[in-house]
């Protein structure tokens, strides 16, 4: 007797702990509902929302790489006297051939090649110098350094993408590696509840590269006209620029020839934000780092009269004519909307990307399309299980009755579970939650067909149930097994939506053999409990 | 109540006609699976791009198909969902770039030709930041007294309204937004002068490039060998390797016949029906295990060796436990398949089929394969022993 009453304790503790787990100690109805939404965490199917799955260029950043030590190279070679023909780097167009990105080096003479050796070994620790013939060689990145920079690439790529998703406040988002073979530069981005996917995906996609150029001349209406008012070449040390045309009545739309190095680059910068113009135009003003100010000052000292052009990726977005001294702020005009102008002061205060990304993969799943599979799932499994509970009823009388009850405190357990791992509810997982209805139905009528065989050949009614109990026993641990074995095989090997189904599963299938096993046990002692051993059971027969 | 008392039914002795029906299906799937040159998967595997749009009456399909192929190359597919007003517009593979901007030229096309042109904001298609910010100044014109936070509280309620059924991302009517926490006659009154409504909404979309579809393919499958794999291996520990075997190869029926009946209905494999595929390789393995564990008590018991006579009776004990629980797991399918919706639809014609073909595999092909294989090996143990003599 004592027995049973601490099994009671323990199956109403479990009961009351698992509902904790779902709705807390709420104090009105209306907080029941706020904190099982709170607890109860939906996937995005059903949801809504957006899962991004992006790749990291990284031979942008090999690129961009090879570009400093070609220019580094170049300045030292010039320091030494070392002369040479040419020196250029080869363009690696897809993520596998990225850390194959070599420097070629021709021309340089056969008496300095001892000087370019040690100038080499010197200056560039990261790439490994080979002779191509007596005067060309060839540089290619270490490996080690190249898993090193891809590594470095991809993580600040994660930071900066984090930062921006965290500056749209969008909450229970995530931002991580994808993982898995030969995934190394991919970005899983997850955005529960978003409800404006293009906006986001072109916010993350933005390089967000701001750069402010020293204007030697322009703007030319067509990039021939610059190169012919130079003779067909680049004056040294500049390249040339594209603007864009913010608007149709936009005059310097065309080329800027602009100093090679920027003055100022986006880390300069302290922060950003939307304003308007006396006008009422929308446009996104920036202030520079304490570092940057001085910098800054001076140079637009030493050239009042002159033009400034503010690049953003690399295009041209104005070239406004330098007053006076500017100590620490710019804005950025030709915004169209407000939006617009809050968006980019967000990608300029996240910092910008050091490669391009590329989006493999995009699932966006409206509000309203998971509400609806929501309310549909909701109706199917309500219908399902009552008609499940009704022939229970019907065919194992009141021993139906323990069933459902085990059927039941199993979805507590469940669901509760899922409450206090913070795990996800998807429709994978929905799945899992319908072949658990099924295992949980199995065991009991298992068990429940043993007690009639026992029952029939003429035992006992509290032997019958022990014997039928015991009996079930191992083909339900077997059958739950097999189940979890497989499960953890989903788990290592599947895909997002398979592991969720496992997950789920594999909780349910514990809290199971909890119900079906002890609880229903139990539930047939306080049954019989006071009664004769030998005390009529109704189980249908 | 009881159903199936002390049934003596010779489920081995009509193993035969079973095994045909079997291989029957099986063919008849395959042919048709072959026939249709391959399974029909759906864009998670395959790679591609779907927009699903919801219209507030019945769709257009066919100018949808013309306006899009006339845009897009490649075979287009416009599906429409019955019931739903919905269809799903599914673009084929290309590469991550183009995908990428396949999905931009599809909004536009459906903003160009069932969008309003007026330049107001689309109330069916806008998120809640673009509505407070199209509604705050006009608002404040119209000398509503709202702060920054209710009125963005406001555009929520709105749009949460607007995405819960019935009306499931369609609003007809500025009139029917009465009622919103929030929202006055004045507010409605700005509302119809600064937001149309268009005649769809985009619900959902999906683009998987190649590499990623090509993944998920061998995933998926992967998952499912190794799983597999597991259960043999621990049914082997548990029995003898032949039960493994057996059961698995019962499982493996099953699931041939359901992909054949998914390709004989002209229905998508998606990532949600491989994990249908998945609950009813557990539900096949759980009744195989059932019969098998029962087989095996009866062998201890009657101290013989395994013959069809054991399964036969071991069959028709469980009988009663196997009909009632796929009886009652199969109503929980069929109520998925008729109330679940299309999301689940796929999901769900697999539960339906795959719990028939399950309850019937593990009676009559995993226990022939038992009592097959025992004879078989009795066999090849007499033959040498008598040549010895």
């Amino acid at each position: 007797m004592q027995n049973l009453k601490w099994k009671a304790v323990l199956i109403v503790a479990t009961i009351l702990i698992c509902v904790y787990g779902m709705i807390g100690i709420p104090k009105s109805m209306d907080e029941v509902v706020t904190n099982w939404n709170n607890n109860i965490r939906l996937g995005l199917d059903l949801k809504g929302g957006s899962l991004l799955v992006l790749q990291v260029q990284v031979q942008d950043a090999f690129k961009a790489e090879a570009i400093t030590v070609i220019a580094r190279l170049k300045e030292e070679m010039a320091k030494q006297a070392i002369p040479f023909a040419a020196m250029d780097n080869t363009e690696p167009k897809t993520l596998a051939e990225a850390e194959k990105i070599e420097i070629s080096i021709k021309g340089v003479p056969l008496d300095k090649t001892s000087a370019f050796r040690t100038l080499i070994n010197e200056t560039l620790g990261s790439w490994v110098l080979t002779p191509v013939n007596s005067t060309d060689y060839r540089l290619t990145m270490k490996p080690t350094e190249a898993m090193t920079l891809k590594k470095d690439v991809v993580s600040r790529s994660m930071t900066t993408i984090e930062s921006r998703i965290n500056g749209l406040g969008l909450a229970e988002s995530s931002v991580q590696a994808r993982g898995g073979a030969d995934s190394d530069s991919e970005i899983l981005v997850s955005l529960p509840g978003l409800d404006d996917p293009a906006r986001v995906k072109s916010i993350l996609q933005t390089a967000a590269m701001l750069e402010l150029y020293e204007v030697k001349d322009g703007p030319f209406a067509r990039m021939e006209d610059a190169l012919g008012k130079n003779g067909g070449v680049l004056p040294l040390n500049t390249k040339l620029l594209k603007s864009v045309r913010a608007a149709a009545s936009e005059q310097n739309e065309g080329w800027y020839l602009v100093a090679r190095t920027p003055v100022i680059t986006g880390r300069d910068l302290r922060d950003s934000k939307p304003a308007q113009d006396e006008f009422g135009k929308w446009e996104t003003s920036f202030i520079l780092s304490q570092d940057a100010k001085g910098r800054f000052g001076k140079f637009t000292e030493a050239n009042v009269g002159q033009r400034l052009a503010i690049v953003l990726d690399n295009q041209v977005k104005s070239a406004p004519t330098i007053q006076s001294r500017i100590e620490d702020s710019g804005r950025i005009t030709g915004a169209g909307t407000n939006q617009e102008a809050s968006d980019l002061a967000l990608v300029l205060r996240a910092g910008s990307l050091p490669a391009g990304i590329v989006y493999l993969q995009e699932q966006t799943v409206g509000p309203s399309l998971g509400a609806d599979s929501i309310h549909q799932g909701l109706i199917a499994g309500l219908v399902g299980l009552v008609v499940v509970i009704v022939i229970m009823l019907v065919y194992y009388a009141m021993s139906g009755v323990n069933a459902t009850i085990a059927l039941l405190l199993n979805a507590i357990i469940l669901i509760g579970v899922l409450a206090y791992l913070k795990a996800v509810l998807t429709l994978p997982g929905i799945a899992g939650i319908i072949l658990l209805i099924g295992m949980a139905v199995d065991s009991n009528v298992l068990i429940f067909e043993r007690i009639r065989e026992e029952l029939r050949a003429g035992k006992a009614t509290m032997a019958a149930i022990d014997t039928g109990f015991a009996k079930a026993f191992l083909t339900i641990i077997d059958t739950h097994v097999a189940t979890v074995v497989s499960c953890a095989f989903l788990f290592m090997f599947g895909t997002p939506a398979v592991r969720g189904f496992a997950v789920t599963l594999v909780i349910g299938l514990v809290a199971n053999v909890f119900t079906s096993v002890f609880v229903s046990r139990a539930l047939f002692q306080f049954e019989m409990a006071g009664k004769g051993s030998n005390a009529k059971l109704s189980i249908g027969i | 109540m009881e159903l199936f008392k002390n049934t003596k039914i010779d489920f081995l002795g009509k193993q035969k006609i079973f095994i045909g029906a079997s291989l029957v299906l099986t063919a008849v799937g395959l042919v048709s699976w072959i026939g249709k040159g391959g399974l029909k998967y759906g864009i998670d595997f395959t790679g591609g791009s779907n927009l699903t749009v919801k219209f507030s009456t019945a769709p257009p399909v066919d100018k949808i198909r013309t306006l899009v192929s006339a845009k897009i190359g490649g075979e287009i597919s416009v599906q429409e969902i019955p019931g739903q007003n919905s269809v799903i517009i599914g673009t084929p593979m290309k590469d991550e770039l183009q995908l990428t901007a396949e999905r931009k030229t599809l909004s536009d096309i459906l903003e160009g030709n069932f969008g309003d042109k007026s330049g107001k904001l689309d109330f069916n298609n806008a998120s809640a930041d673009t509505l407070a910010d199209k509604l705050r100044e006009p608002l404040q014109q119209a000398s509503v007294g709202m702060n920054e936070q209710q009125l963005r509280d406001m555009a929520k309620a709105m749009l949460s309204f607007k995405n819960t059924p019935p009306r499931s991302g369609i609003v007809t009517s500025f009139d029917q937004l009465n009622g919103v926490a929030g929202v006055t006659p004045q507010v409605i009154g700005v509302m119809k002068q600064q937001c149309t409504l268009s005649s769809f909404s985009v619900i959902g979309a999906e683009v998987v490039g190649p590499k990623i579809g090509a993944e998920l393919r061998s995933k998926a499958v992967l998952a499912t060998l190794y799983s597999l794999a597991g259960m043999l291996a621990y049914l082997w520990f548990r029995f003898e390797f032949i039960y493994g075997l057996a059961a698995v190869i019962a499982v493996f029926h099953d699931v041939i016949i359901t992909l054949g009946l998914f390709s004989l209905f002209g229905k998508e494999i998606s990532l949600n029906v491989v994990a249908a595929l998945l609950t009813l390789v557990g539900y096949s393995m759980n009744d195989t295990i059932v019969v098998f564990d029962r087989i095996r008590e009866t062998l201890k018991l009657s101290r013989r060796e395994l013959n069809a006579q054991i399964v036969n009776d071991s069959v028709n004990q469980t009988l009663s436990r196997t009909i009632m629980v796929s009886g009652l797991t199969f109503v929980s399918a069929v109520s998925l398949l008729i109330f679940g919706g299309p999301v689940l639809n796929g999901f769900a014609f697999a539960l339906v089929a795959g719990i028939i073909v399950g309850t019937y595999s593990s009676i009559f092909v995993a226990s022939p394969i038992l009592v097959f294989w025992h004879n078989f090996n009795q066999r090849r143990k007499k033959t040498p022993a008598a040549a010895g003599k």
